[in-house]
């Protein structure tokens, strides 16, 4: 699609997030809604205007209490208008942003505080201020703690607090003894300028802080809009994790540009319910939320009547005889079209309502990989789900599917001004204008990454006939199975996932006899299953293990089985008796399998898996967000996969 | 009975020399106590000892045989339940009793019915009263209940879907909608898991303590890791008498509970029922 040159901003290296923000404001003042926050059960709207006077007290309240040029606020909380408001705010003052995720352990934001040698740290309320005041004495550098929601604040005293309003206060004050200081902080502003640190999720190793600049974020909005461009009337909805770099390239490198409306949901249960009442036009989402999708649709189809679940049957039928068309670039038989219009009338409409998917222009999927399942379920609903491939070094994504030009095992084409290449060793690199400086300190690690102005990514993949890249895997995650062959691990969970009663799967047979799997069975849907089949239970760990679950687990396997080459068929599996999650370091933020750190944590299991045992016994511990630790003994069964012949 | 509590505070509720019997069994006898405004007052006893029934007692539930009860000052003894509900007593009970059928936010609403007082005939034609009060207790329940309480994921949800401890707070909810000065929380943490019981607790701290509410509370409570954290003073009931009031670590001291707890039917430190 030609993009609107119109509407494209000219980018400079004078350019800054800051400056293009005022200009912004200047615009659209109160004649347009910046953004929306929905709060006591109303979608409340904040202008432009609203938005500049926000920022800009807060941004002078941070002056006056220290905060230079190049300094680091250190940010964390749901996403929320004032979020931004902070983010704003440091970086016109010159200074750099630090996110961090919500949910993060005591460790990590002590880790990321302290070695980013951030002056401030903006939570959102108590839970937040107490894991600030948990780690401020082993942060020397760090001067305040801002909040902005008073609720249980009452008896909180310590000198080191101060609300965002109060910092206000002090901005305004500051604006009286010297007027106009806040338009020369922003103009002294310059494009090469660092104005976000960013802690990569890491699956190895401690997060590393990868520096990024006004100019890397404003290519990144403006190439991916000169593929996809977005409108100053749509709305997008922030939800995802402001530490992830997706919701950054969306919320600050896009919507700066265009100015289009960010939304932000009352509580992070209430999101899904939010975005249907918004109907975005525009989201990006790793894949477990679209995978989440899936599974609420398979689960309300298995509750639905007889006669729901056949027409339900049927349009999905017609969809994917649909959608294969299109991925196959072939024109649909006018059968095919009428029946898919019918179906759309009747299911396909509702079904994306309900998904709040109803106005969806593009859609993308990023961060790890999709199942091919998946994919086709979207496309067959008529959702425009695209792929992408990037990495937070590059601020955002380098790869892209274009409108028609679908395939669901690639990732797509590189971005306009982006180069892609994938070297001899078969690891991807790339060049644009948006790859980043470096990491902060910590030059062995940019060596490694940056050569030539190249980003090595560390992932193995291809280009195909169609130039679209092809990502395998991470390169050291790749299998090598027992008849010499590569093999994605990635790819084998992703299928396995999509069944709903799967939710997270880990793959083994790196260089093994054979293929076996540990499966996090889905909680809600098992438990729904299990309430319909009259089968009791009263825990996940005592759900997980019931010969009727590992019967009902055993099918979508052998499902999958039977499309794989023989070397490939997971042989054996188990349930495992927990989730696994990023409070115990098995997941990274974004979700994805820290496959060291389990094949460690779990080498019972993976031994246990090799030998021919039927039960293994695990003696271990889980530890919430709080801090707690609670020990669990758990007893696993082992069970064989019965094989068929393939296809 | 003595009153060994320096009464530095006003007194809220006073409860004097109450005794009811149903049949030939006295459920209490001559129980009184005093409850001072701003505090969170528990009574706690082995099963059967009468704490439901004093609380019963005190919204108008069932009518005590003998003694008064006074509350701010009024006695109230002889008023029906939905007139102490007006005047600002407002209570949850043991066994969760909603709307199942009906949405949370309904509920919720039911509660704040006794406070609108417009006819029928403004009402069905929404007109200016009607609009200002409907807009007033919309804001009420909006921005000082559902947000206190967490309960936004769930308004437009049938209570009977929700879980037991969602339930629970939804039916805090409904009592808070009242806008009450002395609530009555009938068991409030039975049948939760630990992480609903530490949100339970923090509740009704926020409701006693935060400048907004600042809403006395008796509390009826089996949890006593609870109950000695949270609470001002305890009373203790057994067998259908007072045996000790006090505040929680003189009561926790006293051989008479000890005894009442230990010595026959239930463990002191028993947390969970």
């Amino acid at each position: 699609m030609p993009h609107d040159a119109e509407a494209e901003i000219e980018i400079t290296k004078d350019l800054t997030l800051p400056k293009l923000f005022l200009r912004m404001c200047r615009k659209y003042g109160s004649k347009k809604v910046a953004m929306r926050e929905k709060e006591y059960g109303i979608w409340r709207p904040i202008t432009w205007a609203d938005y500049l006077e926000n920022v800009k007290y807060l941004c002078l309240g941070m002056v006056a209490l220290g905060l230079q040029r190049g300094d680091k606020v250190a940010m964390i909380g749901d996403n929320r208008p004032e979020g931004l408001f902070a983010e704003m705010a440091a970086m016109c003052a010159g200074g750099v942003g630090v996110w961090l995720f919500q949910d993060s352990l005591l460790e990590e934001v002590q880790y990321i505080v302290d070695h980013s040698d951030a002056k401030f740290l903006v939570g959102e309320g108590q839970e937040e201020v107490d894991k600030g005041l948990a780690i401020k004495e082993r942060c020397p550098k760090l001067l305040k703690i801002l909040w902005d929601d008073p609720k249980g604040m009452r008896s909180y005293d310590d000198p080191i607090l101060m609300s965002l309003k109060e910092v206000q206060r002090l901005g305004k004050e500051l604006e009286k003894q010297k007027p106009g200081l806040f338009e020369e902080l922003v103009s002294q502003g310059q494009g090469e300028d660092v104005c976000l640190l960013f802690y990569t999720s890491g699956t190895t190793a401690l997060p590393k802080g990868a520096l990024l600049t006004h100019y890397n974020m404003l290519k990144m909005g403006q190439n991916l809009m000169r593929v996809d461009p977005c409108y100053p009337q749509d709305d997008f909805v922030s939800y995802l994790p402001f530490a992830w770099i997706g919701e950054q390239m969306m919320s600050i490198s896009a919507g700066l540009q265009v100015g289009f409306t960010i939304n932000f949901p009352e509580e992070p249960e209430t999101a899904q319910e939010n975005i249907r009442e918004i109907g975005p036009q525009t989201m990006f989402a790793p894949p477990r939320i679209y995978e989440q999708m899936v599974r609420t649709v398979q689960v309300k189809h298995l509750d639905a009547s007889w006669l729901k679940r056949q027409l339900h049957e049927w349009a999905m039928r017609t969809g994917y005889a649909w959608a294969d068309c299109l991925f196959e670039k072939r024109p649909a038989p006018l059968l095919i079209r009428l029946k898919r219009l019918v179906a759309e009338l009747l299911v396909f409409k509702k079904l994306k309502d309900h998904l709040g998917l109803s106005r969806i222009r593009h859609a993308y999927t990023g961060g790890a990989a999709m199942g091919p399942d998946h994919f086709r379920f979207f496309h067959a609903i008529g959702v425009n789900l695209k792929q992408i491939y990037g990495q937070t070094e590059i601020a955002g994504i380098s790869v892209l599917h274009r409108d028609g030009d679908v395939k669901f095992d690639t990732v797509g084409r590189p971005l306009p001004e982006t180069e892609v290449k994938v070297t001899e060793e078969d690891e991807i690199i790339s060049k644009s204008p948006s790859v980043f400086l470096g990491y902060y300190k910590n030059p062995e690690a940019t060596a490694k990454t940056l050569k030539d102005g190249w980003l090595y990514s560390g992932d193995t993949g291809f280009i195909d006939e169609d130039g679209h890249l092809v990502v395998f895997d991470r390169s050291k995650d790749i299998m090598v199975l027992s008849d010499g062959r590569k093999f994605s691990p990635q790819f084998l969970e992703a299928r396995l996932k999509f069944s709903p009663y799967i939710k997270e799967a880990w793959v083994i047979g790196h260089k093994l006899p054979y293929m076996t799997a540990v499966i996090c069975i889905d909680y809600a849907t098992v438990g729904k299953w299990a309430e319909q089949k009259g089968i009791p239970y009263t825990s996940y760990p005592e759900l997980s293990q019931k010969p009727q679950v590992y019967d009902l687990i055993v099918r979508p396997i052998m499902e999958v089985n039977r499309t794989l080459p023989p070397a490939a068929r997971i042989q054996k599996f188990l349930n495992l008796y927990k989730e696994l999650d990023a409070d115990d370091e098995e997941l990274t933020r974004t979700r994805k399998l820290r496959r060291a750190f389990v094949e460690e944590r779990y080498k019972d299991i993976v031994q246990a898996l090799y030998t021919d045992t039927e039960t293994v016994h695990m003696d271990t511990s889980i530890k919430y967000e709080d801090g707690r630790v609670v020990p669990i003994k758990a007893d696993m069964r082992i069970l064989r996969v019965p094989q068929e012949g393939g296809k | 009975m003595t009153q060994e509590v320096a009464l530095d505070s006003e007194v809220q509720l006073q409860v004097e020399g109450i005794s009811i019997s149903f049949g030939g069994v006295q459920a209490i006898y001559n129980v009184s106590f005093q409850v001072r405004k701003g505090e969170i007052f528990s009574i706690i006893g082995p099963n059967g000892a009468g704490k439901t029934v004093t609380l019963n007692c005190i919204n108008g539930l069932y009518k005590p045989n003998r003694g008064r009860i006074l509350f701010q000052g009024q006695d109230i003894t002889h008023w029906a339940p939905y007139k102490r509900a007006e005047a600002g007593l407002a209570r949850t009970f043991q066994k969760i009793e909603l709307f199942s059928g009906m949405t949370v936010l309904d509920n919720i609403r039911l509660g704040r019915h006794v406070h609108l007082s417009s006819g029928i005939l403004a009402g069905s034609f929404y007109l200016g009263k009607t609009s200002r009060e409907e807009i007033e207790s919309r804001k009420f329940i909006e921005e000082e209940i559902i947000d206190l309480l967490e309960i936004e994921h769930i308004r437009h949800k049938v209570v009977g879907m929700l879980p037991y401890g969602l339930q629970k707070r939804v039916e805090l909810a409904r009592a808070l909608a009242l806008n009450p000065k002395l609530l009555l929380l009938d068991e409030p943490m039975a049948g939760l898991n630990l992480e609903e019981v530490e949100d339970m607790a923090r509740f009704i701290l926020d409701i006693n303590e935060e400048e907004r509410w600042r809403v006395t509370c008796i509390l009826v409570e089996h949890d006593m890791g609870v109950v000695m954290d949270i609470s001002d003073r305890v009373a203790v009931l057994n067998f259908g008498q007072k045996i000790a009031d006090g505040k929680p670590s003189e009561v926790q001291q006293n051989p008479e509970v000890i005894r009442a707890y230990l010595g026959d039917v239930e463990d002191l430190y028993a947390t969970r029922r």
